[in-house]
């Protein structure tokens, strides 16, 4: 099955040439991730969309095996969890590898929006690829949120209590809304059903936008580190073996530090109050999301109004959309973007303020020689966030001098290893 | 009026936590703990000697639903141990004729709780139950330092500070504990020298015996722990190798384009 850059593959395999001259799924294959021409000058950020492919199958696999033993019943659901902990063989293991791999999952695709964004990756022609990426972050959000509810602990019932309760901020009809989401007037029972049966279904439909993206990416191939697209086969290899094997030792050292927390460390991403079962008459000293929601949870609290929060807080994933529009700058890598480059950075920074301020009661302060309102924290990142992506992003691209750029990729790969 | 009811606790919360975090905290006692770390393993001696607290004392009050006795065995104890350790408990059932009758536990029963559902729990125990500890000491902040902290931290009322009074508004009926939240805690001290009589020897002091029954609720949060680091240490030392064999390859697969 030899095959040339561009040539038609020939399968010397009978069955295999049987089939694919009926079903070209081996020529697809073949195309699409044996020969297909990648740039040659990845560096370690692009592993990260296979690594996030590999915790998505993970997390469906894990999650339909726990699906087998989990009771979705509020009367029950708690006590199934810890059988499926103590009574089911290797069911803690899957368990672990399930709660872990969530937080591993947004991990790995929150380095890879860094990876877009820091390399400009959602400049024409990949508009669509990078307004996909952003559904499939949001349909994430969706399903983390949904199956943290699941074990129905303290914080699985008010976290679901206090997001669903976003809803009624909508004008009239918010709050029969809020009825129709939960199937009654609080969370309970019929909200834990829907929850599940949701939970299960939107993998399936981040599995069919993944392919979206996968498709939109195959059309006009990677971006890379130098933003500028390849000229010719000199500035490019075929994906096997070379980002195969590159892949597949970044996916492996990824696991090492996954199998670290699976292993020795599986409740420190989460929070102890959710090993006490569900009690609607009783409110946790604090209510807090996962983490990964962290940031957007900051921004929420931040605005004084309630629909206001919420509209910042959709805001804040939504102008991700429109991105490709509010960078007005031609050169995507922030490797010929003096100035923004720090910038990107700078939103990194805030991001990881906005992370600590979602953490902490907005009534906190802080203590750094003199005292700082942490409301006054999470109102000054959430207003730097909007600044960067609606003024910043914007202006910047017009005003900014770009670094001069090299010919071609091989060129810039091999001065560097002359020099 | 739910809803209502709702976003009251939730502004009372947030109330509560604007007062919480203005004073500090206790500092919780930090104990070596046998079952920490990679390699950890769950002392057994400590934690038979933990089920007897539990059983002597605990069991009065709080439940531990998720575990069967059956479960003790992994503690190092054979069937019959086990059968002999409850041999004494009688736990409700129906007969065949449907009707509602007491038989002797068995190791497949799950443990027996105090009392027959929560509200019954609650009504004898001023209004709110107390809680399960299946889970206990993965359900709060700080873990077994936690849970041993509250079991030595009672501080006697007349050997109390005014300002602590004060501040944790207690009475000389209520009981004030060091690392409770609040301080105010409705249980009154459940531990003190020769609560138990040990049955290998060993001399019950509280430090002792709240020391054993964390070990023993340690490991009722966490059987499967000693399993887990084990199967942690093998995965990991798998993969670094397979990371080193992968990388040689990667190495040699691009070796033409460098």
């Amino acid at each position: 099955m030899a095959s040339q850059h561009g040539a038609p593959p020939v399968f010397n395999n009978k069955v295999i040439a049987w089939i694919d001259h009926r079903l070209p799924i081996f020529s697809y294959l073949e195309k699409e991730y044996h020969t297909f021409p990648t740039p040659r000058n990845f560096n370690y950020f692009w592993n990260f969309g296979a690594i996030a492919t590999l915790m998505l199958v993970l997390m469906i696999v894990t999650g339909i095996v726990l699906a087998m033993n989990y009771q979705p019943n509020a009367e029950l659901a708690f006590a199934s969890v810890e059988r499926i902990m103590r009574d089911v063989p290797s069911g803690w293991l899957i368990r672990y590898m399930h709660m872990t791999g969530a937080s591993f999952f947004f991990a790995a695709v929150y380095i890879h929006i860094f990876r877009g964004l820091y390399y400009g990756s959602y400049k024409a022609p990949r508009e669509l690829l990078w307004m996909l990426g952003v559904v499939i972050l949001l349909l994430m959000m969706a399903t983390a949120f949904m199956g943290y509810v699941l074990p129905w602990g303290q914080m699985s019932f008010w976290g679901a209590t206090v997001i669903t309760n976003l809803f009624s901020a909508i004008p009239v009809v918010g709050d029969s809304i809020v009825t129709w989401l939960w199937g009654g007037f609080a969370v309970d029972n019929p909200t834990l059903n829907r929850f599940f049966a949701l939970h299960y279904l939107l993998p399936f439909i981040i599995v069919g936008v993944v392919a979206l993206h996968v498709v939109a990416l195959h059309v006009h191939g990677s971006n890379n580190p130098l933003g500028i697209d390849p000229k010719g086969p000199q500035d490019t290899v075929p994906f096997h073996p070379y980002y195969t094997m590159k892949d597949g030792f970044g996916v492996v050292v990824f696991l090492i530090i996954y199998a670290g927390f699976v292993f020795f460390a599986p409740n420190s991403l989460g929070e102890p109050v959710n090993y006490v079962p569900a009690n609607p008459l009783q409110t946790p000293n604090e209510i807090v999301p996962e983490w990964y929601l962290l940031p957007f949870y900051a921004i929420l609290r931040s605005i004084p109004d309630k629909l206001g929060g919420v509209v910042c807080m959709f805001g804040s994933i939504g102008l991700l959309f429109v991105l490709p529009w509010l960078d007005t700058s031609r050169v995507r890598s922030c490797t010929f973007r003096p100035i923004y480059k720090w910038f990107v950075f700078a939103l990194v920074v805030d991001v990881l303020v906005l992370g600590y301020c979602g953490a902490h009661s907005p009534d906190a302060v802080l203590d750094v020689g003199i005292k700082i309102p942490l409301l006054l924290v999470a109102q000054l990142g959430t207003a730097y966030y909007f600044f960067h992506f609606l003024i910043l992003l914007p202006v910047l691209g017009k005003i900014e001098r770009p670094l001069p750029m090299p010919p071609s990729i091989a060129d810039a790969v091999l001065t560097k290893k002359a020099g | 009026m739910r809803r209502l009811l709702t976003t009251g606790a939730i502004a009372l919360a947030a109330l509560a936590l604007g007062a919480a975090s203005a004073e500090t905290p206790e500092q919780l006692p930090s104990h070596e703990w046998s079952f920490k770390g990679p390699f950890g393993t769950y002392d057994r001696a400590a934690a038979q000697r933990g089920y007897q607290v539990y059983a002597t004392v605990c069991s009065a009050c709080h439940s531990l639903e998720m575990l069967s006795y059956r479960n003790l065995e992994q503690l190092g104890l054979t069937e019959n141990q086990v059968k002999g350790l409850i041999a004494d408990i009688q736990v409700d059932d129906i007969g065949d004729d449907g009707s509602t009758i007491q038989r002797a536990a068995r190791p497949s029963d799950k443990f027996k709780k105090p009392y027959p559902n929560e509200l019954a729990a609650a009504s004898a125990n001023g209004g709110k139950a107390p809680p399960d500890l299946s889970v206990i000491i993965k359900a709060r902040e700080g873990g077994p330092n936690y849970v041993y902290g509250i079991l030595t931290g009672f501080v006697p009322f007349d050997k109390l500070t005014p300002e602590q009074i004060k501040d944790a508004n207690v009475t000389k009926d209520d009981n004030y504990n060091k690392y409770f939240p609040g301080h105010r805690i409705a249980m009154p001290p459940p531990l003190s020298d020769d609560k138990v009589q040990y049955a290998d020897g060993t001399k019950a002091t509280l430090a002792q015996e709240a020391s054993d029954v964390v070990n023993f609720l340690a490991w009722a949060s966490e059987p499967h722990l000693e399993d887990r680091n084990r199967t942690g240490v093998r995965v990991i030392l798998f993969l670094i190798v397979l990371a080193g064999f992968m990388y040689a390859v990667k190495r040699q697969v691009w070796a033409d384009q460098h």
